[in-house]
């Protein structure tokens, strides 16, 4: 299932949050060899994950996580303006509606369903908090991945070469995107809608009710 | 159109007021332009103190310090920490104490249908900002349907306005115009057309649109056309 958690709420979730930050470990320094931080326990962390930033994640049917990404807006610290505004041709991108998406992750053989699930819920928060847009942060040996999705990264530019090249990109979902990543991901329109509810509460009239419990 | 025009004049207005009643001025004028009952900042800073501006009656406001209301809010415990924008509808009002605290909030006049926009500041400065009325869920539904991307932007802007107006602020360098945002802004001035633009730029319009937006909120605008207008009087772009 698809959660929506911000890193305040993973506590209520460790076994999912621990085998999250083990198989970033595992993708981006393991596999992908970035320079980022392990530490004792094997988690891979970076400063923007202590910004209490919301990941969506894939739960596995075990409790462990399947895939995961990692949003911040914009308008605080994030990624994109703090180390790759070369890349954006100078200067910052800065708006509420404008969101990071940063640590987009697969667990080792996950299939590609995951990523499209993943995809999927980045169109839910478009579509449901009034989001224009997703700037990310990503290796460009995962864009042939995405693309199999359905919903793949348009590149606005890039840092260093080969295993080490990082880019900057843009994500969309456009409706026409939604409908090619829902029939990959095999999840329902009302199934992805019930998942998201589920973490930003229920569009059932809970004001009337408790108006109605107490009258 | 009519309305934006409105917005945008209580937007100017906002941005030109040297001290905290022209925010208290522009959410009076806000929530007339939207034709709702009531529009609400509420600012608490790290150290817990309250600064709040906004339509609720005094009398609301003093009841709600008194009672520490802070604490039971529902409209503030789902958005600390948060920065998605919240429909009242979908947060949690099943305790009693909430219950209790929405019967007594609609009392002092405050509407059932609420809108809340969460904003992060700097130094863990959080701000609320809040659109209240009083009518169906299919009409409030089609309310910020409309004027969802309208409301975070203009929540941010109260926001901005109240830091700018605490002692001692360094100015924020990210809200300067980044190159590729004054050209974007210069041949829409121009004349040019989205598409004339990207191409220009050889950019695509997916790309345009992210300058586009970000110097829109950059120049604390609504829209374009008020973006443009506005990079254009302050000297930033020239045609």
């Amino acid at each position: 299932m698809l959660r929506y958690l911000y890193a305040d709420q993973l506590k209520n979730f460790p076994k999912l949050r621990d085998s999250m930050f083990r198989d970033r470990t595992d993708q981006f320094h393991n596999r992908l060899g970035w320079d980022v931080s392990v530490d004792e326990n094997g988690f891979e962390t970076d400063e923007y994950d202590t910004e209490n930033p919301l990941y969506v994640i894939w739960e596995m049917p075990d409790g462990t996580h399947g895939g995961s990404m990692r949003f911040l807006p914009t308008t605080g610290k994030v990624m994109v303006n703090d180390h790759f505004a070369h890349v954006m041709g100078g200067g910052a991108v800065v708006s509420p509606l404008i969101w990071e998406c940063t640590r987009f992750c697969l667990k080792q053989g996950a299939l590609a369903q995951v990523a499209a699930a993943l995809m999927l819920a980045g169109g839910e928060i478009m579509q449901g908090l009034g989001i224009v847009q997703f700037v990310g942060v990503f290796d460009a040996r995962m864009v042939r991945i995405y693309r199999m999705t359905g919903a793949s990264p348009e590149v606005l530019g890039s840092v260093g070469e080969g295993r080490d090249q990082i880019s900057v990109g843009l994500w969309d979902f456009t409706p026409q995107a939604k409908e090619q990543v829902m029939r990959k991901c095999g999840i329902t329109a009302q199934q992805s809608r019930a998942w998201f509810d589920a973490a930003f509460g229920h569009a059932a009239d809970n004001t009337n009710a408790a108006l109605k419990a107490i009258a | 159109m009519e309305k934006d025009a409105f917005l945008e004049t209580i937007l100017e207005r906002l941005e030109s007021a040297e001290a905290l009643e022209g925010i208290q001025t522009a959410s009076e004028e806000l929530r007339d332009a939207l034709k709702i009952d009531h529009v609400a900042y509420h600012w608490v800073d790290a150290g817990g103190d309250q600064f709040g501006c906004g339509t609720y009656s005094q009398e609301w406001q003093d009841r709600y310090q008194e009672q520490q209301y802070l604490r039971i809010d529902p409209v503030i415990i789902g958005c600390y920490q948060r920065f998605h924008p919240v429909d009242w509808k979908r947060l949690d009002w099943s305790s009693k104490a909430a219950r209790q605290f929405l019967a007594e909030a609609m009392e002092y006049g405050i509407g059932n249908q609420g809108f809340s926009v969460p904003i992060r500041g700097p130094n863990g400065q959080f701000a609320l900002f809040t659109s209240n009325h009083t009518c169906s869920d299919e009409d409030w539904a089609e309310f910020t349907d409309k004027n969802r991307r309208s409301l975070i932007l203009v929540a941010h802007y109260f926001n901005e306005k109240a830091l700018e107006l605490e002692p001692d602020r360094a100015p924020d360098a990210n809200q300067a115009l980044s190159p590729r945002e004054i050209d974007a802004m210069t041949l829409l001035a121009m004349g040019y057309s989205r598409a004339q633009v990207a191409d220009t730029l050889s950019i695509s319009e997916h790309t345009l649109r992210v300058y586009i937006e970000s110097a829109r909120f950059k120049l604390g605008a609504l829209n374009t056309t008020h973006a443009v207008a506005r990079a254009m009087a302050r000297g930033l772009i020239v045609v």
